[in-house]
């Protein structure tokens, strides 16, 4: 019972840039039990200390990748960290780094998002046509389970922007697309629906572009969803390099041979 | 223009270049340890003596070695140094500056040390 | 209230980025960022060398005199420490480049699956922090090695 008596220190990073603030950190004790989430702890805080603390959130069930922040020095969902898991009397919430700041904890994802559209993140497929004047042209897609988990993983990606953050080539290089993009990528070049690699590689294959991820693994390392971003870039490299065996040809051919 | 157009023309894709990279350095893998063995195969002491130096690039299939060493690791180290530069900074001028310096710093390192190895071999 | 003043503890700007701070850190998210740090590192290092190493041996063509002052410059105990890290740090580069070469080739990852809670990822497996512990462990050994011919005969 002595638990629920428990209180930490939350050390929260606050600055507003429009106002031309400088940054600092304010401190507020809040009362915690096994269960508390880091950010129950900061509504906590809105609701009872200080209103004006600037976070966004959402679904509370790390489900809508809102929540992203720096915490104790590591990005991570604020509604999927327990702080009684970081074993720490102080927490530091701070800003995910890599995102231009807008005010406390909020920071702007409009590059990170551009970066995630410039892959064209949706199925190519030229066998079909776009704009469908008759309902009988629909066509549906047949997958077979193992066809699914070849790319099941990487759709799993809620845009948190953690891997963004912790990503060390990121940390210097704005025009680099980052884990996400690039992990989307693979996501779209492993589904078997979709039929233009080439279009796919030739975004990539530029000087900012995939080649300059080199396996840190920090983007898997903080992944909350278990995409591994990292594993769908290596493995994107791998087909690039014309060394991963094709599946999707090997595939096709199955598939001629039983017609 | 007319300059740019050129280089742009020439221009490897990146993963051309990564492959360049992964080669160069397969290749310099062994080419340096049959260069490192050479100082190895002979009492250590005297494998610095200038006589033993001189006789080891008289023969021209160490000198041939020493040559692709030189090209090898100039190329893949040159190539290393520039993907760092250019994921510090970006612009196209610093970009466009970092390949011609990184192209001219490789090239001239290697004529050095061809003149080297030309010149040590009594070519 | 707890004041930190700009470009103290915080040299980030607006923009956020961790900038070169972001890379030179190796202490957070594990082994594989180790051996990014120390890719990155020990490249560079050997790359001064060998620029070193080309301008040391081009005393050659000036006969035996110039190449005997030069090795006076260079067979020092500075000199011998810096080939010691020479040697760890291309015993480290090669081995940690080899694994890098299969990893960058989808080889050695483990594939994609349904992923569960807690969501260990699959690239971040033993084989690949194996790799990166071998690697420093075979560049300790080259490093002791090559001290004990250097330190040993070379005096």
């Amino acid at each position: 019972m002595g638990e629920e008596n428990k209180k930490v220190v939350l050390k929260v990073f606050r600055t507003n840039y429009n106002k031309n603030e400088s940054s600092h950190y304010d401190e507020f004790e809040v009362p915690v039990n096994r269960w508390t989430t880091v950010l129950d702890a900061l509504l906590h805080v809105k609701s009872y200390s200080d209103t004006s603390v600037g976070i966004r959130y959402s679904c509370r069930m790390a489900s809508c990748g809102s929540c992203g922040m720096k915490i104790n020095g590591r990005p991570s969902l604020a509604c999927y960290t327990k702080i009684s898991e970081l074993n720490k009397d102080v927490i530091v919430c701070e800003p995910l780094s890599n995102f231009p700041r807008i005010r406390d904890l909020v920071t702007d994802f409009s590059q990170f998002f551009d970066h995630h559209k410039k892959i064209e993140p949706f199925i190519h497929n030229d066998l079909v046509p776009l704009d469908i004047k008759d309902k009988d042209d629909l066509v549906e897609f047949e997958q077979s389970p193992k066809e699914v988990d070849d790319y099941l993983q990487f759709s799993y990606c809620i845009k948190c922007g953690l891997c963004y953050s912790a990503c060390p080539t990121v940390a210097t290089d704005p025009s680099f697309p980052g884990p996400q993009a690039l992990s989307q990528t693979y996501r779209y070049i492993a589904d078997n629906r979709d039929n233009d690699k080439s279009t796919r590689f030739n975004i990539l294959d530029e000087r900012h572009g995939i080649w300059r991820c080199h396996f840190a693994g920090s983007c898997s390392a903080v992944c909350p969803k278990g995409v591994d971003p990292a594993l769908g870039i290596q493995l994107l490299k791998g087909h690039m390099m014309g060394f991963s065996k094709n599946d999707k040809k090997v595939a096709n051919l199955r598939a001629k041979n039983k017609e | 223009m007319g300059v740019n157009f050129n280089m742009a023309s020439l221009r490897l894709r990146e993963s051309q270049i990564m492959k360049i990279h992964y080669l160069t350095g397969i290749v310099s893998l062994f080419a340096v340890a049959i260069h490192i063995l050479f100082r190895l195969i002979m009492p250590f002491g005297q494998s610095l003596l200038y006589q033993n130096v001189i006789s080891n690039y008289h023969n021209i299939f160490y000198a041939l070695l020493l040559e692709s060493i030189l090209v090898l690791i100039s190329i893949h180290g040159f190539n290393g140094l520039r993907i760092i530069l250019i994921e510090l900074k970006q612009s196209s001028r610093w970009e466009s500056t970092i390949t011609i310096l990184v192209l001219i710093s490789m090239i001239g390192i290697i004529a050095y040390g061809t003149r080297t190895i030309v010149i040590a071999s009594g070519l | 209230m707890n004041n930190v003043p700009d470009n103290k503890d915080f040299t980030m700007t607006t923009s956020g980025r961790e900038g070169i701070r972001g890379w030179l850190n190796p202490t957070r998210y594990g082994w594989e960022r180790v051996s990014y740090w120390l890719q990155r590192l020990t490249g560079l290092g050997l790359l001064i060398y060998f620029i070193g190493h080309v301008y040391e041996t081009s005393s050659l063509t000036n006969g035996i005199n110039a190449w005997n002052s030069m090795l006076q410059l260079t067979q020092t105990l500075g000199g011998h420490l810096f080939l010691l890290f020479v040697i760890g740090a291309s015993t480290f580069h090669t081995v940690n480049g080899i694994r890098l070469i299969f990893t960058e080739s989808g080889k050695g990852l483990g594939k994609p699956g349904r992923p569960d809670y807690p969501y260990h990822a699959a690239s971040l497996n033993y084989k690949q922090k194996s790799g990166i512990w071998v690697a420093i462990l075979l560049a300790c050994i080259a490093m002791l090695y090559g001290g004990m011919v250097l330190f040993g005969q070379g005096g």
